[in-house]
């Protein structure tokens, strides 16, 4: 697995909070056997109306295509555990999440999928969401290695689940051979569980 | 040193310790269903890897599945290459399946209790949020992401941060009409829909003890609603006594049953067990509970008014402003009283036999509003046929409700039972986020099977106190 220590590029905003996953990804577009094409789905009802002609939304916007860093308010991808909706965002060129907070287990596939969640105080977040706004086409660097979003000449210090942090900088982030790793522990665990022995 | 059900469980699971300080967990039953499952065995074979414990996981078919015609192959052309792709899957890699053609199937959270699957002291996960259901009998029940079915099925492993745990003491006893959806409604509205987020959730109090355990199942489902990692009731004998005798719980001719016991009993919490936050909550306080916006955490007692915007923090405005927009509703304006278009009796949280008796119940004898479209959807297979063989099918029937078959549909509309344009639905499912239940611009009011039969048989909401 790559590691991920630095994420350049431009930014797109959705603001407010409680963002469910619903939102993001509506359940009906989710009759696939594969991610391969949930890049054409996020935020779907909210871009294009029932003939399909599009609405006013950031990700319809011609100034933001191309962008990879999202910045988002409180409690982002909350409901349903669909990785769909975190799959649809990264497909679609999404790389890194910068928000007030998030629901567990979006921040959990995020991870999973190599895309860091970063947290940052609301005032911090609205003065990232107003520059992007006003600077779609500027550059902005997010740093796990220094913990460090810098845009222009502002720097903010952001947050970051230590397991995550730790997980996507190492490279250990798609887990399943770290656990099977454990072979034999697992084998013992197993072997000690009364149920499984009922 | 006194413990809680969850520090036990945890620590018996614990495999190892992670590099990255997460915890490696053993899952000892694993659910599946056809939508979040396939890319998970597609990345397993990309891998070369196969299921490590291929009779610790367990797959039925439920969000996709039409609930008018169950006859394969589906008229849907996707929902029957998702069928075949799980029955592929399960086929290749030695998992059980309960498919549309065994008496078994049925939402998941449904038919792991109903088949004895889950059972106390287990850890459990599933490709769906709403697996915390199975905490109602002293499990710990985590709703996971397909990377994450991936990493259990070649590892019956999950790397995990471990959760803080708060205990919800809902003492007292529920007036009548009152029930556990509106006690977890109740909750998540106090503590809001991000307040659960790094717990877990033991509920407790004499409210929960009263509980049957469908009724604890119903509170448990939405844990997530309320941003809690699962939630969970400690087993008693009422948990026991709903094991005995399932297909897969352990038998007493064995002694396996009387071992288990022994087991399920040590699991509870101690007495004095710590916890790392205690929230308490008199159930007699507790009206029939509506909500009125776009997430679980904006609801009402039926006698209350839709809250004024200025009554929410600065924070919160947005999206309450963002839910009256949505519902086309005024702030201080009454629920009750609402009209509504459909009634949709079903989904993981309120579909099994208790749900549809009570609200048998209030139907019995009187006929659907001449305005509202109205289906009932079983939970399971089971729960479809124990109700037949009460009569419950027919009371529905002649009152004007469609009776289908086993599956999601409504909660989620990935079927083809969705809301058309903004049609306000009366529904006993668990969320009301927009486009929720297949159409964009419809409209979702969560509330008890009973409030939900009140509202069809009215064609607006009604407190349903004032009908028993």
């Amino acid at each position: 697995m790559p590691k991920i220590t630095i994420i350049k590029g431009t930014g797109i905003v959705i603001r407010g909070n409680d963002i469910d996953t619903d939102r993001i990804i509506p359940a009906r577009y989710m009759k696939e056997v594969t991610f391969a094409g949930m890049g054409k789905y996020p935020f779907f009802d909210e871009r294009f109306d029932e003939n399909g002609n599009r609405k006013a939304h950031p990700f319809n916007d011609e100034r933001f295509q191309g962008a990879s860093i999202l910045v988002v308010n409180k409690n982002f991808g909350c409901g349903s555990s669909r990785e769909h909706a975190p799959q649809a965002l990264m497909r679609w060129g999404i790389k890194t999440i910068v928000g007030e907070s998030f629901a567990e287990i979006f921040a959990g596939n995020c991870t999973m999928m190599g895309v860091p969640t970063i947290t940052l105080p609301k005032e911090e977040i609205d003065e990232l969401m107003d520059f992007i706004e006003e600077n779609p086409n500027h550059e902005i660097v997010v740093d796990l290695t220094n913990n460090e979003i810098s845009y222009a000449e502002d720097k903010a210090t952001f947050s970051m689940k230590g397991s995550s942090r730790k997980a996507l900088m190492e490279g250990t982030w798609d887990s399943t051979r770290l656990l099977l790793e454990a072979r034999e522990e697992i084998e013992s665990v197993a072997g000690k569980l009364p149920y499984l022995t009922f | 040193m006194p413990q809680n059900l969850f520090n036990k469980v945890w620590k018996l699971h614990t495999v190892r310790e992670l590099p990255t300080g997460q915890t490696q967990l053993f899952i000892g039953l694993h659910l599946i269903h056809e939508v979040t499952s396939p890319q998970a065995f597609q990345m397993l074979r990309e891998m070369g890897l196969k299921v490590l414990y291929p009779k610790r996981t367990f797959a039925t078919v439920d969000h996709i599945v039409p609930t008018d015609s169950q006859s394969r192959p589906f008229s849907d052309e996707m929902a029957e290459k998702m069928m075949q792709e799980l029955e592929k899957n399960a086929k290749e890699f030695g998992i059980s399946l309960f498919d549309v053609r065994d008496a078994r199937q049925g939402i998941v959270h449904v038919i792991g209790p109903e088949l004895g699957l889950t059972q106390p002291g287990m850890t459990i996960a599933c490709g769906d949020s709403h697996t915390s259901t199975h905490g109602a009998f002293g499990s710990i029940a985590f709703g996971i992401g397909t990377s994450q079915v991936r990493d259990i099925l070649a590892t019956q492993c999950l790397a995990l941060s471990k959760p803080k745990v708060r205990k919800l003491a809902i003492n007292g006893v529920l007036g009548k009409g009152v029930y556990a959806k509106d006690v977890i409604l109740t909750i998540i509205r106090k503590l809001g829909v991000n307040g659960g987020i790094g717990f877990a959730y033991e509920y407790a109090g004499t409210a929960m003890e009263a509980m049957s355990m469908e009724e604890r199942m119903t509170v448990c489902n939405m844990s997530i609603e309320g941003g809690a990692t699962c939630g969970y009731v400690n087993p008693d004998e009422k948990t026991f006594a709903y094991i005995k005798g399932r297909e897969f719980a352990p038998k007493p001719e064995d002694g396996s049953f009387e071992k288990a016991l022994q087991y399920w009993t040590s699991i509870a919490s101690d007495r004095d067990a710590l916890y790392d936050d205690i929230v308490e909550l008199d159930a007699s306080k507790i009206e029939p509970t509506v909500t009125w916006g776009i997430n679980p955490g904006q609801a009402i007692g039926i006698s209350e008014r839709i809250p004024a915007i200025s009554s929410f923090s600065k924070d919160e405005q947005m999206t309450a402003q963002r839910a009256l927009e949505h519902m086309g509703f005024k702030e201080g304006e009454l629920i009750e009283g609402k009209k509504i278009d459909v009634a949709f009796l079903g989904s993981c949280t309120n579909s099994r036999i208790s749900d549809l008796r009570e609200a048998a119940k209030i139907v019995n004898g009187k006929k659907v509003a001449a305005h509202v479209k109205a289906i009932v959807v079983p939970g399971s297979q089971q729960v479809k046929k124990a109700a037949e063989k009460e009569g419950l099918d027919k009371i529905f029937i002649s009152a004007g409700f469609e009776w289908r078959g086993a599956g999601c549909s409504m909660c989620l509309g990935m079927n083809t039972d969705r809301l058309k344009g903004g049609q306000l639905c009366a529904s006993s499912s668990n969320r009301n986020f927009i486009g929720r239940q297949g159409s964009p611009k419809g409209r979702t009011l969560l509330m008890s099977p009973a409030m939900v039969a009140a509202a069809a048989i009215n064609g607006k909401v009604v407190d349903v106190r004032n009908i028993l």
